[in-house]
């Protein structure tokens, strides 16, 4: 049957041609007739390829504890990806993009067993409860992220100084589950929104762009990602409306507050720099699966959670919202689908149809 | 004003009542399946908040002050019958969304929401305008979680989903991640 696609349709085959094979003849075959190398599986080993540099840049940062924690995630999505999902889906690299992502927006110091948990509950409850990839509605990095927010909020959010050695632990990183982890010497640091949130400290822009900042793993370094996410975006492999869109609406909200009271609010280029903004945005949100397929869709949804990062921030009562403003918007995104659903061609429009 | 505003935004998103405070679930299953119906019935219990509101207060300032005991059974009484009164309406002007709404427009006499939103004004000890916007923010946040929920299982229709989680199985894990989502506003305005 594989062949059928290729045999001209009307056309004998050509062994029993008649006519001279440098005849001229009409070809009528079946669509699709554009093809493209690009691939499910191609296209999510490039992002794994792309996030490479990042994971490089955590494990020079925060050391092998990086690297156990985002291992860590990344075992607990494949083997739910395989035991649960359906057969050969883990050749296609998209579980082991969602183990990367949630590892890399988790602490260095978690015991090991908790980045596992969130892999298992990423794959399990974002995607393979939905019938895998393709038809889930939330990103399942975040909902691993989520899931470890609400159960673990102090592991979450203790954040180990970058810096120190690559092979010092940056916290009881073999802690058993449901054991209180011992606490070894290690230095904690806050992130840049939360010395902002409770301490009113700002931090300068250069460590920001660099990413020796306290913080998540891949979070730290905004320029590194905008690079891996620039190349994605050249190879048409993201959407590049979606974190322009939200980069813009996060820097001209907070530069609008930034403006009106400057004491209060922090500069629309820490906003941008500082915190998981630039992973959220360069690969979270432009998730295929689950921002809008138009293109006016995905300017309204970046604008969201631009919208909602701003808000989160500057009035909520957690220092950090990206998280939960793109798992907000992707609720959103089926509805964001219909209001922008493009006029079939040659129909009415909405308009005219009244 | 800036107190009445963040009663409103309260009660919608950050106190949600169905995804942050668990009220009023029955609903939030049952009508969430077509985007339309739910926001029918969203409207139908914003309008008994509403009501509920304004006769919760009365209740309050007139009538439970000699008689504090008689309080729930009271406001189990006066919804009771304003559900009636959105029966018989809806009934008369839209037999259709009756049929849609089934069993669960009588079923919100004993909503927990409409009943707990009348027991936290109470105990908040909101006045009339208080609770008139207290209700509104309640009935809009029951509507956004139905409506947002409705919009994602039309989508998820089509999706193969696992024997063992189809049907309500995947609702529930669709509303345990949107609560998720939604504590994300933990918080807001209050610092």
């Amino acid at each position: 049957m594989s062949t059928l696609s290729n045999v001209p349709i009307g056309a004998a085959p050509a062994h029993s041609a008649p006519f001279h094979p440098e005849t001229p003849r009409l070809e009528l075959t079946a669509s699709p007739h554009v093809h493209s190398a690009d691939s499910t599986m191609r296209i999510m080993w490039t992002v794994v390829i792309s996030l490479m540099p990042i994971v490089a840049a955590s494990v020079v940062f925060f050391g092998i504890s990086a690297l156990l924690v985002i291992a860590a995630a990344v075992a607990g999505a494949l083997v739910t990806e395989r035991v649960t999902g359906p057969r050969n889906t883990l050749r296609d690299g998209s579980a082991l993009i969602t183990g990367l992502l949630l590892g890399l927006v988790l602490p260095a110091g978690m015991p090991l067993w908790m980045p596992f948990l969130g892999g298992v509950v990423a794959i399990g409850f974002g995607k393979v409860i939905f019938g895998g990839l393709g038809q889930n509605v939330f990103n399942p990095a975040l909902v691993g992220r989520a899931f470890l927010q609400a159960a673990f909020p102090i592991a979450i959010t203790t954040w180990p100084t970058s810096g120190s050695g690559l092979f010092a632990l940056r916290g009881d990183n073999f802690a058993l589950p449901l054991m209180s982890a011992s606490a070894p010497d290690v230095v904690t640091a806050a992130t840049p929104l939360g010395l902002l949130k409770f301490e009113q400290t700002g931090t300068d822009l250069w460590p920001l762009l660099i990413g020796n900042t306290g913080g998540s793993l891949g979070e730290t370094s905004a320029l590194l990602i905008l690079l891996c996410g620039g190349y994605l975006a050249w190879k048409r492999y993201l959407d590049w409306r979606i974190p322009v869109s939200i980069l813009a609406t996060t820097g001209v909200l907070s530069g609008t507050l930034w403006m009106i009271d400057g004491a209060r609010y922090p500069d629309p280029l820490f906003m941008l720099f500082s915190g998981g903004l630039m992973l959220g945005a360069v690969y979270m949100a432009t998730d295929m699966v689950t921002s809008p397929v138009t293109r006016a869709g995905a300017w309204i949804f970046g604008a969201g959670i631009g919208a909602l990062v701003v808000l989160i921030r500057a009035w909520g009562g957690l220092p950090e919202g990206v998280m939960y403003a793109i798992l907000l918007m992707n609720a959103m995104v089926p509805f964001i689908n219909r209001w922008t659903r493009p006029r079939v061609f040659g129909t009415p429009g909405r308009r005219s149809r009244a | 004003m800036s107190d009445l505003f963040w009663i409103l935004i309260s009660a919608m998103v950050v106190n949600n009542f169905t995804l942050a405070l668990f009220l009023g679930l029955c609903p939030f299953m049952g009508v969430s399946g077509r985007v339309a119906t739910a926001l029918r019935m969203g409207g139908a219990n914003i309008f008994v908040l509403v009501l509920t509101a304004i006769a919760a207060w009365f209740l309050n300032r007139f009538i439970l002050v000699d008689a504090p005991y008689l309080r729930i059974i009271s406001f189990i009484v006066v919804i009771a019958s304003l559900v009636q009164l959105v029966e018989m309406v809806v009934k008369k002007f839209s037999p259709t969304l009756f049929r849609e709404l089934g069993i669960f427009l009588p079923l919100m006499t004993t909503n927990c929401a409409i009943l707990g939103f009348a027991i936290f004004q109470t105990n908040r000890g909101y006045g009339l305008v208080q609770g008139l916007f207290f209700a509104i923010g309640a009935g809009l946040g029951l509507t956004l979680a139905l409506v947002l929920m409705a919009s994602i299982r039309e989508q998820t229709e089509l999706a193969i989903v696992p024997n063992l989680a189809r049907g309500l199985g995947v609702v529930l894990i669709i509303a345990g991640t949107l609560s998720l989502a939604f504590m994300g506003f933990a918080g807001l305005f209050t610092s």
